[in-house]
């Protein structure tokens, strides 16, 4: 029984939905059916698949970009004392203005398009990478770092074989948030003026004839992804080599 | 024949003085006890042969080379805390092996997993052993790189007290077929006198050698011979403890 209690939830919750819409008449808002029909009219139009692909491809190009950049920049800085002393002020300062406020200059160093989209998804997750990375590296245990040194490791070996091992688990928790991030800015970066994607059908169905169906139908595509995104990357922490990391349950 | 030589060390963490002036030589293959009270800084004093701290002055040679890190020869045992928890039993011990040869490595690995008695548990991961097991586990790891000396600092001081005296009869099993050098750091007098050829009693900080202690009962020693009570009671004074509660 207990596996079925959020099924449950979810439809009562499209029930209260329905007879909310029902009863107040609200002239714009979908019923949950008509949003099920908008999905359905973007799947007959071949839209459907193409803009979840669009989506998906910037999210995916802008989070490993951050990946790619930040992971190695946050263990930097988490090993040297010194250079996290130099760089952490900007990273902090950084860190709290919104991908948002960044759209005037994304547009303006990479023009109307999918650069921009890419880098504003690579801003959102750079900083909470950057900053697990950074954390992590610091939690290590100075017992285990003497340890490896002991049994005769290189600076290179005892990051490969030391450090990368025990970060991971809290590594791995930084990039299931830094995704959810990612995905999460995927509709403001897509309103430059790209024309594809769900954060594009979302501002176009608003814009060409106030379409509120296609509206509710992009937001429930998005929130369904998000939480297919968010299970896949909780599969990571499943394996024996991080499990350690966590509370066993 | 002296193995590690400790000349005129001392040691200052910023205005504390922590260790003041020891001399000792460990000869090969002796079980050296180092006993003092809680904070003492006899773990320091670990530290700095194990290489991991540089003294303030002085110098710690082993077979007469002065010691300026740490090294494979030597390996330095923490509580159950050094084991890698992202490995497994058999990953754990082979991860000083990364010199030999697949075969070499397995057939050690096997080895001292027999040793220590974690037979059944190559695969396990350390959070699936007890505190025991996991402090037999990281013993196997310092030995299976085959090490001259082995540092241990408080290694039974988490375990249950049978599951301690279990352990002090392993490690005894396995100083006398390995023929190591053991430097051994322990607050508990008992296990001091059970364990050692000769206890160095330390200080109150800043820390010098008080007493050295030879222990001249052979292995097995019954723990209420006289000469057993004899030597611990001698050790309860040095310690300056009146022997009552």
């Amino acid at each position: 029984m207990r596996p079925l209690i959020p099924f449950a939830g979810i439809a009562l919750f499209v029930v209260a939905w329905h007879v909310v819409v029902i009863t107040t008449g609200a002239p714009l808002v979908p019923t949950p059916g008509q949003a099920a029909l908008a999905i359905g009219e973007l799947a007959q139009k071949g839209l459907l698949f193409k803009y979840v692909v669009a989506s998906l491809f910037r999210v995916t190009w802008g989070y490993l970009l951050a990946l790619v950049v930040a992971v190695p920049m946050g263990v930097m800085l988490g090993m040297s004392p010194l250079a996290q002393s130099a760089l952490n002020p900007y990273l902090q300062i950084l860190r709290p203005i919104s991908p948002l406020a960044w759209i005037p200059i994304a547009i303006l160093w990479f023009g109307v398009g999918d650069l921009s989209a890419v880098f504003l998804i690579f801003l959102s997750s750079f900083f909470p990478l950057a900053l697990a990375a950074m954390q992590a590296v610091q939690s290590v245990e100075p017992v285990h770092l003497a340890s490896g040194r002991n049994f005769g490791l290189s600076r290179l070996q005892l990051l490969r074989h030391v450090v990368f091992p025990a970060v991971l688990p809290q590594l791995i928790v930084g990039m299931r948030i830094a995704l959810g991030i990612a995905w999460l800015v995927v509709v403001a970066a897509e309103m430059i003026a790209v024309n594809s994607g769900l954060g594009f059908l979302i501002v176009d169905a608003r814009n060409a004839g106030n379409r509120y169906d296609l509206v509710v139908a992009g937001m429930v595509l998005i929130g369904a992804i998000g939480v297919v995104l968010d299970l896949m990357m909780r599969r990571l922490e499943r394996f024996d080599f991080v499990r350690w990391g966590y509370a066993e349950p | 024949m002296t193995k590690v030589a400790f000349s005129g060390i001392n040691m200052r963490f910023a205005s504390t003085e922590v260790l003041k002036d020891i001399n000792l030589d460990v000869r090969e293959g002796e079980f050296v006890c180092i006993l003092g009270p809680s904070g003492c800084g006899k773990s320091t004093l670990l530290n700095i042969v194990g290489g991991f701290v540089q003294p303030t002055s002085g110098e710690v040679t082993i077979d007469g080379e002065r010691v300026t890190g740490p090294d494979p020869r030597r390996i330095f045992v923490f509580q159950e805390r050094g084991v890698f928890p992202w490995l497994n039993v058999e990953e754990n011990i082979g991860f000083g092996l990364f010199r030999l040869t697949d075969e070499e490595k397995r057939r050690r690995i096997a080895h001292y997993i027999q040793l220590v008695g974690l037979p059944g548990f190559e695969k396990a991961y350390p959070r699936e052993l007890s505190g025991g097991m996991k402090q037999r586990l990281e013993v196997a790891r310092a030995l299976a790189v085959n090490p001259d000396v082995l540092y241990l600092d408080e290694p039974f001081g988490a375990l249950d007290s049978i599951t301690r005296l279990q352990m002090r009869r392993e490690l005894l099993r396995i100083w006398q077929t390995e023929k190591k050098t053991i430097l051994f750091v322990t607050h508990d007098i008992d296990e001091s006198v059970q364990l050692a050829d000769r206890v160095v009693v330390m200080s109150q900080r800043p820390a010098t050698i008080r007493a050295i202690v030879d222990v001249d009962i052979p292995h097995p020693r019954d723990l209420s011979a006289p000469r057993y009570i004899k030597i611990r009671d001698r050790l309860f004074g040095e310690i300056g403890l009146a022997h009552q509660v």
